[in-house]
């Protein structure tokens, strides 16, 4: 972000020109005032987009702005939240992870059969993470340290784990009536659902992580210029594996999730096209495709607008054909108008 | 040019390139700079990197169209400029260093690579491979017109470029350092065909920085120094004195800085590099850098400058040959282990290999220390951070409003700054700047400067890779010179006589042997 526009942020120490720090203090607050307004602001480039189609839906069935159905669209987008959000750090890192839909089943197969095991059943849960994080590791290690493309290396195991996810409980679906953890799934802490709890909480870890860790600063320096974060000693392999390692265990999450709300899984349907709509939040949330550049922020909006379309298009009694391509359009459209706004601004 | 004068009142050249200009934007590549090539003719083109011997061979071909008062006139007829498809049809090929073949086709779909004979709007492979044939013959080499690209050598390859010439017709053949990755055998063979060329009437243009290629072969040298045409020797007034200094000949600017002392044998070497190779390029490379003194590495493009740096930082891997720091050896196996012993290594293509463009200025000065600056649980140490970019800031004059502007909007000059800033902060003991004022303006350029002069002043050793010959003069006080991956040899300063550019173009060009 260039500061050509120049408005409020003006240094007083002379055009341009910061000769000594002393001169520099007031103006560098109202830049840096300014900076974290205007990454605000591109965080938030999505939020109009999805206050619009929310009173655009409100117009269509007043029955959408009710608590109930607000709780089912935060319900509904929380698992693809989760994945999205580790989706953001490999996507921030220039790569992909297409596999997070398979390894969502895996886990979610995981955590049913561990949670019937008597006595043990809670350890589902960790089981599920576990499981997700392995997967993850093994996703890392390929593409870190076998330089293998993101893209090859998660397409197989998009496959792959799918077939694993089916072995586990000999491609049938596995029951719990009484799983340990159903609260995770259908269950309140003061009146907000477990499973947004669980979504807002990996958002605000993985802001934590990405915007103050020193972990996140390489993982942007990483998106941003592989090849010069190797020259200044960031050990990029190190980087690689561990966003590719997180998604995989927030996959894992997902998947305990998944197993809670439904009492069951089933390796062969659960999860399946997942990875594209977490992807699709990502990109919404204005995340560059190329890495580098991008936040949580953006893919929460994402992540929301996804659900707030799939929501307001069934109120709406839209058939489910043109569910499919109206949110493809949306998309698009979206995405089409941030870059043009973008654009409009000032390179970022 | 009187010589010229006098052959072209006796026959009338092939190639006339008058008046050619070229500008971008502000920046002037080529001024006013005429060419006459003769039928049959080998025409050397010298001078040093950037003199302008690319952009005229590139107005030739048609890549550039010249600014307008140039002609390119071929057997006295004004032709069209600026257009590469009328170019080639006008009969001139060029062969460029990177080779532009397909290696996965055969040798006769190569020569043939959009030229294709056709019949009934069908490739005829028949007539392909039997016209292929015949060029081949005609240069007299051995391989199979079938034959595929890739099972080819890199001199066989060359051939390929050449008979693809030979298939348009060409009558003017531009050939761009072609041995720069020859064999000698090769390079023998090479220079057979080019005899044979010239026999058959084909007018050559020969680009090289190797004097005794030039001896061996020119009929005629012309050379450029910056932008411009300085003049163009006959093959009997040739000689190496005089063709050096026709390419260097230049002053000294005054704003260079040099007021730290020169070392003297007593002190203490800082970087000991002892008969280092890649495997590939660089051939035993052996040299000792000393405690604030500023050693130059220069040498033409490609003779290995910078794949020696990358070698000694650990950013490439080393197949042979020892490093020692201090007096005490030491293993670097990636920078992160040169960064830990105290090596820094500015890299010469900023954007592509050093900045985080989309990253604030604070954060790319920051970038090679945070693991070190980071509070407890890896979080940031945010306010370090500023102060250590605000004293660059400070320090190095880096003109900006705010630490917190994305390293992308500085100008060329201050994202410089800010990258040596940032290798700064790992307080290196040897620093090594590959190429630090490339694409700087003055101003900046005398800053760095000064900062180099302070650096060795405080003991720090500097190792400065330079294409620009008063900038080592200028600035270093001890040169090394790199030629084919090798250290040819060292120009040092004596008693009230500066560092000689002669003697350095001489060890940079194989002159001094040849």
């Amino acid at each position: 972000m260039t500061d050509k526009s120049g408005t409020g942020m003006t240094d007083k120490s002379g055009p341009g020109m910061t000769d000594k720090a002393t001169g520099m203090s007031a103006g560098d607050q109202a830049v840096g005032r300014s900076r974290r307004l205007r990454t605000a602001f591109a965080a938030l480039g999505m939020l109009p987009v999805l206050i619009l189609l929310a009173a655009g839906f409100q117009i269509m069935n007043p029955r959408f702005l009710t608590e109930t159905n607000l709780l089912i669209v935060t319900q509904q987008s929380s698992i693809n939240i989760v994945l999205a959000a580790g989706m953001t750090f490999v996507i921030l890192t220039g790569g992909i992870d297409l596999s997070v839909g398979s390894i969502l089943a895996a886990s979610a197969m995981v955590a049913v059969m561990v949670s019937l095991v008597p006595e043990w059943g809670m350890l589902g849960v960790p089981a599920a993470i576990l499981v997700g994080l392995g997967f993850g590791v093994i996703n890392g290690l390929l593409v870190a340290y076998i330089k293998l493309p993101p893209f090859i290396v998660t397409l197989g195991s998009l496959t792959a784990v799918r077939g694993v996810a089916r072995l586990l409980g000999q491609d049938t679906t596995v029951f719990n009536s009484d799983l340990p953890f159903d609260f995770i799934g259908n269950g309140s802490l003061f009146g907000i659902p477990w499973l947004v709890i669980i979504a807002l909480s990996v958002v605000v870890l993985s802001w934590l992580v990405l915007k103050r860790t020193v972990l996140g600063t390489w993982i942007y320096a990483v998106g941003g210029n592989a090849e010069a974060a190797r020259l200044t000693g960031i050990k990029v392999p190190l980087v690689l594996l561990f966003v590719y390692g997180v998604s995989g265990l927030l996959a894992g999450v997902g998947g305990a999730m998944s197993a809670a709300r439904l009492y069951a899984a089933n390796g062969l349907q659960l999860g399946q096209s997942y990875e594209l709509d977490a992807i699709a939040a990502v990109i919404l949330g204005g995340t560059s495709f190329v890495g580098g550049v991008g936040s949580i922020w953006g893919t929460l909006i994402g992540g929301l607008i996804i659900a707030v379309l799939s929501n307001g298009l069934i109120l709406a009694g839209v058939s489910d054909i043109w569910q499919y391509i109206i949110k493809g359009l949306v998309i698009i459209v979206a995405v089409a108008l941030d870059r043009y706004r973008l654009q409009a601004g000032a390179r970022t | 040019m009187t010589a010229a004068a006098r052959i072209e009142t006796e026959r009338q050249p092939v190639l006339e390139m008058r008046h050619i200009s070229k500008t971008f934007g502000p920046i002037r590549a080529l001024q006013d700079v005429s060419l006459t090539v003769h039928a049959g003719e080998l025409h050397a083109l010298m001078g040093e990197n950037g003199a302008g011997k690319s952009t005229l061979m590139k107005v030739l071909s048609g890549a550039y169209r010249p600014d307008a008062g140039g002609d390119i006139l071929i057997d006295g007829t004004p032709v069209a400029t600026g257009d590469p498809i009328k170019a080639r049809a006008n009969g001139i090929a060029v062969i460029y260093q990177e080779l532009s073949l397909a290696p996965n086709l055969t040798v006769a779909q190569n020569i043939f690579l959009g030229n294709e004979p056709r019949r009934f709007g069908i490739v005829d492979r028949d007539q392909c491979n039997r016209r292929a044939k015949e060029i081949i013959a005609r240069l007299g080499v051995s391989f199979s017109a079938r034959a595929s690209v890739s099972s080819l050598s890199l001199g066989e390859r060359q051939m390929v470029e050449i008979a693809r010439a030979l298939s348009t017709s060409a009558r003017i053949i531009v050939m761009d350092e072609p041995t720069t990755s020859l064999t000698s055998r090769e390079t023998d063979r090479l220079f057979e065909v080019i005899a044979t060329l010239k026999s058959q009437g084909i007018a050559i243009i020969y680009i090289s920085h190797r004097m005794e290629e030039v001896y061996q072969l020119a009929d005629r040298v012309s050379v450029l120094r910056d932008s411009g045409y300085v003049g163009t020797l006959e093959r009997a007034d040739l000689n190496a004195s005089r063709l050096v200094s026709m390419m260097v000949g230049r002053d000294l600017s005054a704003f260079y800085k040099k007021d730290h002392r020169p070392p003297d044998s007593k002190r203490a070497i800082a970087l000991s590099v002892r008969d280092i190779s890649d495997g590939n390029l660089l051939k035993g490379c052996s040299f000792d850098l000393h405690k604030g003194e500023v050693l130059a590495l220069a040498g033409l493009v490609g003779s290995g400058r910078t794949e020696l740096a990358r070698l000694i930082f650990g950013a490439d891997r080393r197949t042979a040959g020892t490093l020692e720091l201090d007096g005490k050896p030491i293993s670097i196996g990636s920078p992160r282990e040169a960064l830990d012993a105290g090596i820094a290594y500015l890299t010469e293509d900023r954007k592509e290999l050093g900045l985080f463009l989309d990253m604030s200025i604070s954060d790319n000065i920051s970038m090679g220390v945070l693991a070190r600056d980071a509070q407890a649980g890896g979080l940031r140490d945010f306010a370090t951070a500023e102060r250590r970019a605000a004293k660059a800031v400070s320090e190095l004059s880096i003109r900006t409003r705010s630490v917190q502007a994305n390293a992308g909007s500085l100008s060329g000059g201050n994202q410089q700054k800010v990258l040596l800033a940032r290798l700064l902060e790992t307080e290196p003991r040897v620093l090594i700047l590959d190429e630090p004022t490339r694409g700087v303006d003055v101003g900046a350029k005398s800053e760095i400067y000064r900062l180099i002069d302070e650096l060795a002043k405080k003991g720090i050793a500097i190792l400065m890779i330079s294409s620009e010959l008063p900038e080592v003069i200028g600035v270093a006080d001890r040169v090394l010179v790199m030629r084919d991956g090798t250290i040819s040899g060292e120009v040092t300063a004596s008693e009230g006589q500066p560092l000689s550019q002669e003697a350095i173009m001489e060890l940079a060009t194989g002159a001094a042997q040849g």
